[in-house]
């Protein structure tokens, strides 16, 4: 049913939607409202689960992994230094191959301390196995927060789903809640083959010797990348109960002609839609929103760019010392294309800075003069650095 | 569209007020977004919210930097630079304060004073102006009937509240002139 | 151009000694914020020769919003969690140094009784010459009021709502002070902002000792308690009152001193000025009654435990004020 909701709120009805049987809560801005609006169901009555406030993120996804080992279907969230402090554990998580959803609520990553919304805290564990999903808006959370338990149930690997943190999660807009029926018409029944049990004792973690980790690990690779199957037939599925698709992998915007295209993840979209519109006067431009970032897209992408002249990467994360995160994995995947796109590699609203309109029209511009290849952040304040760095001269800040 | 910023201070309300326009305008069928400026709000620190109203879906994330109006939901924060920033030429501004307009220094000449805190205290008891704006604003520009702000108001409170609420919506209404703002509401 | 400095008399400053102030004002705390008065008092107190790690969570917010500081002691934030460990890197670089600098560290219960216990147990384990501050608020407010261990029983928080399945907070408030006591530090003890005499008499005790000290000052937020700001030491006050809050000294885990209550007081005159217990006060509501018994319990058990009603009539109706002697420093 479609309400006027904040982000935070549908999420949390969505995941008492999907009946998990425990939820681990630890607060963190901007995830708060979430794991505040799941206690505020429990308390009323209306959500059935064993709701754990535990003491740091560390112990979030401890929790939610032994429940999961346990036989039950699970759900957290967290953000920024709870997403870096639970990285052993994610990484433990997925090597495992346990099947969890976890919402991470996007925010940027101390120090400098910042609250705010950039994707350097999902980035920072893109590596640990887990599939990771992007949301442009809040329908899509509400919508890949449900097709996430089945993607992971089936392919056993934990989904973390990616909503933009206050962008999202604190923003209200007309969402469509799906109602029990079709949640429980496209959800089986948690069920984990692996999952411990005196009628049936297994060993869960063991050390493995050189004779076998490549083995495992090959294992999980190919179940990543065979996992672009499940996220499109979950999306597909999901779509044919409610009516949405949430774009699959990735999704694609603009006209057939257009030969420049534009890589963003998550609600950033929305902005570079409407200022398209607005300014109408420049270049046909595609956009192209990456909804899968693990597994990564690349014969997607290879298909969707390999007709353009020119590719933007705009990215709200840096890999600190060398550049863009996304642009280097894109000219890796289009590298093998007979002709690839110029492609310009960007950083942009980190630690929140807002990403106005116009920002569409200067990237343009942009793109015009600067050479292909390297890596810049686009909206870097020149009169806010400091003079070694370029700025200024000024009076020295008062410590 | 319609843009809206909403200022305030922490603990006057000023992210539900946005939430609630929104919500009210999405009763009556309008696509609508809410969100604040997010920072950290602690008890009277001068806080920002934004509102947008469209005939269709809006899909745009960033802060509102051209509003066509302003609620001021404290008086103290017109002393603030900048506050107006990025009105619109035909932008109004609302602001709560039992002063007359013209005691306030600026440059936009449909400046509109309302008491609201006055006529929360009166109604709720407590000096929260919020409710007693939006039925103002709501009045002016005539976007919304007040039962929309009501219906908005409906998932937040229940009984002796949202009842002594409906009566400020009601009072706060009567203070001011219907429609004033339609103009500018329908560009 | 000249300028003539008057410099004030000794005996002027024996009489009236100026205060140090490690905390200025400017900062952006909320009216009645029971967590800067006590960070003003122990920096106060603790004077200019100390360092300060200190974790996520209030008193950093707010006290140090790029590019303003409002401290003047040199200070470090690190992460949430790892305070404990902060201070030790610190102190040990000073050991090796030979300098004589006190670290201090600052946290709230969160970042003590949570998130930073590990880091705190390790400190502590490993006789480290820190004072270690837990402003305690009784939840998580910096992110919104949810609850932490240290939050009381029964008490609402954002992640513990009372409702038709809940009362509020389900488990007991966490003895951090016994648990770290066990420890075998020299020092540990509680404090109130409703005593400020007391917090800085304790914050000199435990600067002088060589060793890990631990220092637990309970704070009213206004905010997360729901009440208004000027009621903070009324209320901080009445926790100690109907011993709710046991104000107390532990020297390796002995009980050494325990500030008295003249005449104890119901625990309803604490928990109905607060409106994160209005869900008590629920006339209609069977558990309200049946918690309010509990907490009365809660208590009665502390008074008992820690002997904190004093016996006879005091003149001075001081309230176990006089644990700091009027008029003078007691520790000179």
């Amino acid at each position: 049913m479609l309400k006027a909701l904040e982000g935070s709120q549908a999420i949390a009805q969505t995941v008492a939607l999907c009946r998990p049987q425990v939820v681990a809560a630890y607060p963190i801005t901007p995830q708060t409202h979430i794991v505040e609006n799941i206690a505020r169901l429990v308390a009323d009555g209306s959500m059935q689960c064993e709701l754990v406030s535990v003491e740091s993120e560390f112990s979030a996804a401890s929790l939610v992994l032994g429940a999961a080992c346990a036989g039950s279907r699970t759900y957290t969230a967290s953000a920024s230094q709870g997403i870096l402090l639970m990285s052993e554990v994610l990484y433990n998580i997925a090597g495992l191959r346990v099947p969890m959803v976890m919402t991470c609520a996007n925010r940027a990553i101390s120090a400098p301390l910042s609250i705010w919304n950039d994707q350097q805290d999902s980035m920072a564990v893109r590596d640990a196995g887990w599939i990771q999903l992007y949301c442009a808006d809040n329908q899509e959370a509400v919508d890949t927060t449900i097709q996430a338990y089945r993607i992971a149930e089936s392919t056993e690997l934990p989904v973390m789903v990616c909503v933009d943190g206050f962008t999202l999660t604190h923003t209200l807009e007309p969402i469509d809640i799906p109602d029990q029926a079709q949640v429980d018409e496209f959800l089986p029944a948690f069920k984990f083959k692996r999952a411990l049990d005196p009628a049936n004792p297994t060993s869960i973690g063991t050390l493995v010797s050189p004779d076998y980790y490549t083995e495992a690990r090959y294992s999980h690779h190919q179940a990543l990348l065979d996992s672009e199957q499940a996220i499109i037939a979950a999306d597909a599925d999901w779509q044919a109960i409610c009516g949405r698709s949430s774009g699959g992998l990735v999704s694609v915007n603009g006209p057939d002609n257009a030969r420049i295209g534009v890589i963003t993840l998550g609600s950033i979209y929305g902005t570079l839609y409407e200022a398209r519109e607005t300014y109408s006067e420049l270049p046909d431009t595609r956009l192209i929103s990456l909804r899968a970032y693990r597994p990564f897209p690349a014969a997607a992408l290879r298909e969707i760019c390999k007709d353009l002249t020119d590719l933007v990467i705009l990215e709200r994360a840096i890999s600190l010392g060398s550049g863009g995160i996304v642009s280097a994995e894109v000219h890796s995947a289009l590298s093998s294309l007979p002709e690839s796109p110029r492609i310009y590699s960007y950083a942009v609203g980190l630690g929140g800075r807002d990403i106005p309109l116009d920002l569409y029209r200067r990237m343009h511009a942009r793109i015009r003069d600067d050479k292909p290849g390297g890596f810049s952040i686009l909206d870097v304040d020149t009169e806010r650095l400091l003079p070694e760095d370029g700025g200024p001269d000024q009076t020295a800040i008062t410590a | 569209m319609i843009e809206v910023r909403i200022h305030g201070r922490g603990g006057q309300g000023n992210v539900v007020a946005a939430y609630l326009l929104a919500t009210a305008a999405f009763t009556e069928g309008w696509h609508a977004q809410a969100f604040p400026a997010f920072g950290a709000e602690r008890r009277g620190a001068p806080v920002v919210a934004f509102v947008r109203l469209n005939d269709k879906p809006i899909r745009r994330r960033c802060q509102v930097a051209e509003p066509d109006f302003l609620i001021i939901q404290d008086e103290a924060l017109m002393h603030v630079t900048g506050i107006t920033d990025g009105l619109k030429a035909s932008g109004r501004i609302l602001l709560n304060s039992s002063s007359d307009a013209d005691t306030f220094d600026t440059d936009n000449e449909h400046l509109i004073t309302m008491p609201a805190t006055r006529l929360a205290q009166e109604h709720l008891g407590r000096p929260v102006p919020n409710t007693a704006l939006l039925s103002a604003f709501v009045t002016l520009t005539g976007l919304l009937p007040r039962s929309a702000l009501s219906h908005a108001l409906e998932e937040r409170f229940s009984g002796d509240i949202l009842e002594k609420n409906n009566q400020l919506i009601n009072a706060a209404a009567e203070t001011i002139d219907a429609n004033l703002w339609k103009d500018t509401a329908n560009a | 151009m000249d300028v003539e400095i008057e410099l004030p008399q000794i005996s002027e400053l024996r009489a009236n000694p100026p205060r140090f102030q490690g905390l200025t004002p400017g900062h952006r705390a909320c009216l009645g914020c029971g967590e800067a008065l006590a960070a003003r008092l122990v920096t106060e107190a603790a004077g200019p020769d100390v360092m300060i790690a200190n974790a996520t969570g209030c008193l950093e917010i707010f006290t140090t919003p790029w590019p303003e500081s409002a401290w003047r002691l040199p200070w470090i934030h690190s992460l949430f969690e790892n305070t404990g460990a902060i201070a030790s890197g610190m102190e040990a670089a000073l050991k090796a140094q030979g300098k004589n600098t006190k670290v201090l560290a600052f946290a709230g219960d969160g970042g003590t009784f949570d998130i930073g216990f590990q880091a705190l147990s390790g400190m502590l384990e490993r006789g480290h010459n820190v004072l270690y501050v837990c402003f305690d608020n009784e939840a998580y407010m910096n992110t919104g009021i949810q609850r932490s261990s240290s939050t009381p029983h029964a008490a609402m928080t954002t992640t513990s709502p009372p409702g038709s399945a809940r009362m509020g907070k389900r488990h007991l408030k966490k003895d951090i002070l016994s648990i770290v006591a066990a420890h075998h530090i020299p020092y540990a003890a509680t404090a109130s902002v409703a005593y400020p005499s007391d917090i800085r008499k304790k914050v000199r005790r435990a600067i002088d000792i060589e060793g890990p000290t631990f220092l637990q000052i309970h704070c009213p937020c206004p905010l997360g308690w729901g009440h208004e700001g000027n009621l903070s030491i009324e209320i901080a006050r009445l926790a100690v009152q109907t011993g709710l809050y046991p104000v107390i000294e532990l020297e390796r885990s002995e009980l050494i001193g325990s500030m008295p209550i003249r005449k104890s007081k119901p625990v309803v005159e604490y928990l109905s000025k607060q409106q994160r217990f209005r869900h008590l006060f629920n006339k209609n509501d069977a558990r309200a009654i049946e918690e309010l018994a509990h907490i009365q319990a809660l208590a009665d058990h502390n008074i008992k435990r820690y002997q904190l009603c004093g016996d006879g009539a005091d003149a001075l109706d001081s309230e176990g004020a006089d644990t700091v002697k009027r008029g003078g420093m007691r520790w000179g």
